[in-house]
């Protein structure tokens, strides 16, 4: 009891903290002078991407320290079809390395045949991996997602996931502090993926390089937990270290109950800690930026960086407008492997093809509000719908989502990061358009040659029936 | 890893704003094991076309840039993905730096842990560095980590650098050697973080 009053005492007298501050001061291990520190890292998840330093480990006969923190899951490489008759020699040799990595180092592994395998960022929080108050690193710059619970999460390269397996720490620059605000209602149709991709139009693809993002406000506050990791997921495409948000009773709830989560007691003495991961009222922030809810339209991106997004009701750039020289050949650049002209209307753009899935959009919420656009509807193109783990395929199966999706004309197939990034096999072809729930419209980033137009799950579900972009807005009048 | 302190030599101007590291490395490469050399697949589909053909435009296929050790982009390179690849790639093709105005957090740190040093230039000198080295295409340039300077012709330009990354670059550094000398720290912050906080390790049953 002394000691905690003791705790209270200096926390009262010390300077206003933010939740990052709150986060990084209770992992540092030591500082240098140089201005690093070393911190203690509570949770490592593992994926097949992870041979190159598991290679590192081995090379140096190292041991992983704690076997117990790090969990590997399939995810990037594993086919959505047909699991049992892998054709890529190669893509087998990955799945199966993860699992023989994983099974000498004694590290449990969500492998591809696993009931509760899925996308990483999915099945972290889904198996209580995920917690407020922890730090939490993957090979894998969606990291950030996790954040939505209050963590410190981010992704790391190889030589930091090996450093992580062999020490269970990592040094690291702190980062400076920016927060994000969103107040005020959003129309209907307008959720976390058109606020995060406002953002990112309006800060750039490196708008929030080297800062901790806090997102903030009662647009905030107002979303379940799958749009708050939809948001924090997609922090990295602004350049951010990583993306938080305070836990709040919506996060408890969500919890509680998850298989590794804390329970009774534990859980109990857990939420009283987590109650105070928060940023005090003085507390200052490096930058702060404010949007209002209410004035964000459906945001759709039109050329190769996710920052290259706009309003639906809006028109392609025109280069010739650009006074920046620089700027204006980045633009023509994109038009150009985008296969548009300058001055189109976004909603003048056909599509080839739609993608409902990746870590930023496949949880059970994303699927209910494609489906709720799609219900007695048909797709006017092909397409696919992979949920993010088999527990949310399993679910959205209960529900009839999956009887939704296949009568629009829409494939439903396995867990995994499929399309978003075509390890796996599933690609866009040369030259095709895809509407696409994922994060990245980079260049050949769903295929060589693709053409990707990133936007939210009810908007993939719009472009899917008028088989170009278009506002969903009118589409969801008269629906739930 | 091998010490870096100046490198000298011609530089190729990438001139690209926004590489991100799906341009660097596409991902359809990263199945392969390290042994087998990245640096083929340096831009792989920026450079090549279609059908797999060098496309004589780009900058890294001229004779005198293809060998260079300097690369100078816009803004925003590196951003994207994690993928350490995408540093074994250019490190693989023998560059030794990338001179940029900003790049992501995550290629930078992966770029030091291999000896390939990020180094930030101020806008207005990359554009001139660009502008020069495209004028005079064999201009030697020179990047000095010692004395954090960038020198070509005339001009010198201010290298700025993370102080711990230099330190680390400069004397060819391993950060898990490091770590290792702070183990009774680490298990003294262990075992007083398992009291502090019950809750913090994965609950089995």
């Amino acid at each position: 009891m002394a000691g905690s009053l003791a705790a209270a005492e200096q926390e009262a007298r010390s300077a206003p903290r933010t939740l990052f501050d709150r986060l990084w001061d209770s992992h540092v291990i030591v500082e240098r002078p140089s201005g690093d520190a070393l911190l203690w890292i509570d949770r490592h998840l593992v994926h097949e991407g992870s041979f190159h330093a598991f290679a590192q480990l081995a090379a140096r006969d190292g041991v992983v320290a704690e076997p117990g923190l790090t969990f590997g899951v399939a995810d990037h490489y594993v086919p959505t079809r047909d699991r049992d008759h892998i054709a890529n020699p190669e893509i087998a040799r990955m799945i199966d390395d993860l699992e023989a990595n994983t099974t000498r180092h004694g590290i449990e592994l969500f492998g591809m045949k696993d009931p509760r395998q899925g996308i990483v960022h999915v099945v972290g929080p889904e198996q209580g991996l995920t917690l407020p108050g922890l730090t939490m690193v993957c090979g894998d710059s969606h990291t950030s997602t996790h954040g939505a619970f209050g963590a410190y999460a981010f992704g790391i390269g190889a030589s930091e996931v090996a450093h992580v397996l062999m020490t269970q720490t990592l040094w690291q620059k702190k980062p400076k502090r920016m927060r994000i605000s969103v107040d005020g209602r959003p129309a209907p149709g307008v959720g976390a993926k058109d606020f995060i991709l406002a953002i990112i139009a309006r800060i750039g693809a490196d708008g929030a390089r080297g800062h901790a993002v806090e997102y903030a406000g009662s647009a905030v506050r107002d979303l379940p937990m799958a749009g708050r990791m939809t948001m924090c997921n997609m922090s990295i495409e602004a350049g951010a270290r990583c993306g938080l948000i305070a836990p709040d009773e919506t996060t408890f709830r969500w919890i509680e109950g998850r298989p590794f989560a804390p329970k009774g007691d534990e859980l109990a003495r857990a939420i009283e800690d987590w109650r105070a991961l928060k940023s005090d009222s003085d507390a200052e922030f490096d930058r702060e930026i404010r949007l209002d809810a209410a004035t964000i339209a459906p945001v759709v991106t039109w050329g190769t960086s996710p920052e290259d997004a706009l309003p639906i009701d809006s028109a392609v750039p025109d280069p010739s407008r650009e006074i920046d020289e620089a700027r204006a050949a980045t633009i023509r650049a994109a038009l150009d492997y985008m296969g548009l002209r300058a001055g189109q209307r976004l909603s003048d753009i056909a599509i080839d093809r739609v993608f409902i899935g990746s870590c930023t959009n496949s949880r059970i919420e994303d699927l209910r509000a494609a489906a709720s656009v799609l219900a007695g509807r048909k797709a006017a193109v092909p397409g696919l719908v992979s949920p993010g783990s088999a527990l949310v395929k399993q679910q959205a199966e209960e529900e009839g989502l999956d009887r939704i999706f296949r009568s629009a004309g829409l494939d439903w197939v396995e867990a995994g990061c499929s399309m978003c990034v075509g390890m796996n096999g599933d690609s866009v072809p040369a030259g095709e358009r895809c509407a696409s729930t994922t994060n990245r419209n980079f260049r050949g980033r769903q295929g060589p040659g693709s053409r990707t137009h990133l936007m939210s799950p009810a908007m993939v579900a719009a472009a899917a029936i008028a088989g170009r972009l278009v506002d969903v807005r009118p589409l969801l009048e008269g629906r739930s | 890893m091998k010490p870096l302190r100046i490198v000298s030599g011609p530089a190729c101007p990438l001139g690209l704003a926004n590489v991100d590291t799906d341009q660097l490395i596409p991902a359809r490469f990263m199945k392969r094991p390290r042994s087998e050399g990245y640096g083929g697949f340096l831009l792989h589909d920026l450079r090549r076309d279609e059908a797999g053909a060098e496309r004589p435009d780009f900058p890294l296929n001229r004779a005198g840039w293809r060998e260079a050790g300097i690369l100078v982009a816009r803004r925003n390179f590196g951003s994207g993905s994690s993928r350490e690849a995408a540093v074994y790639a250019l490190a693989d093709h023998a560059i030794r730096v990338v001179l940029a105005p900003t790049f992501g957090d995550i290629f930078a740190s992966n770029a030091v842990k291999n000896g390939l040093l990020p180094g930030v230039l101020d806008d207005a000198d990359i554009e001139d560095l660009l502008a020069a080295v495209q004028a005079t295409p064999d201009l030697q340039v020179t990047v000095d980590l010692e004395a954090l300077d960038v020198r070509w012709g005339n001009r010198s330009a201010a290298l700025t650098v993370d102080a711990v990354w230099r330190e680390q670059l400069l004397n060819g550094w391993d950060d898990i050697d490091v770590t290792r000398s702070f183990a009774a720290q680490i298990a003294d912050h262990a075992a007083a973080d398992d009291r502090r906080r019950p809750w913090a390790r994965p609950a089995r049953s």
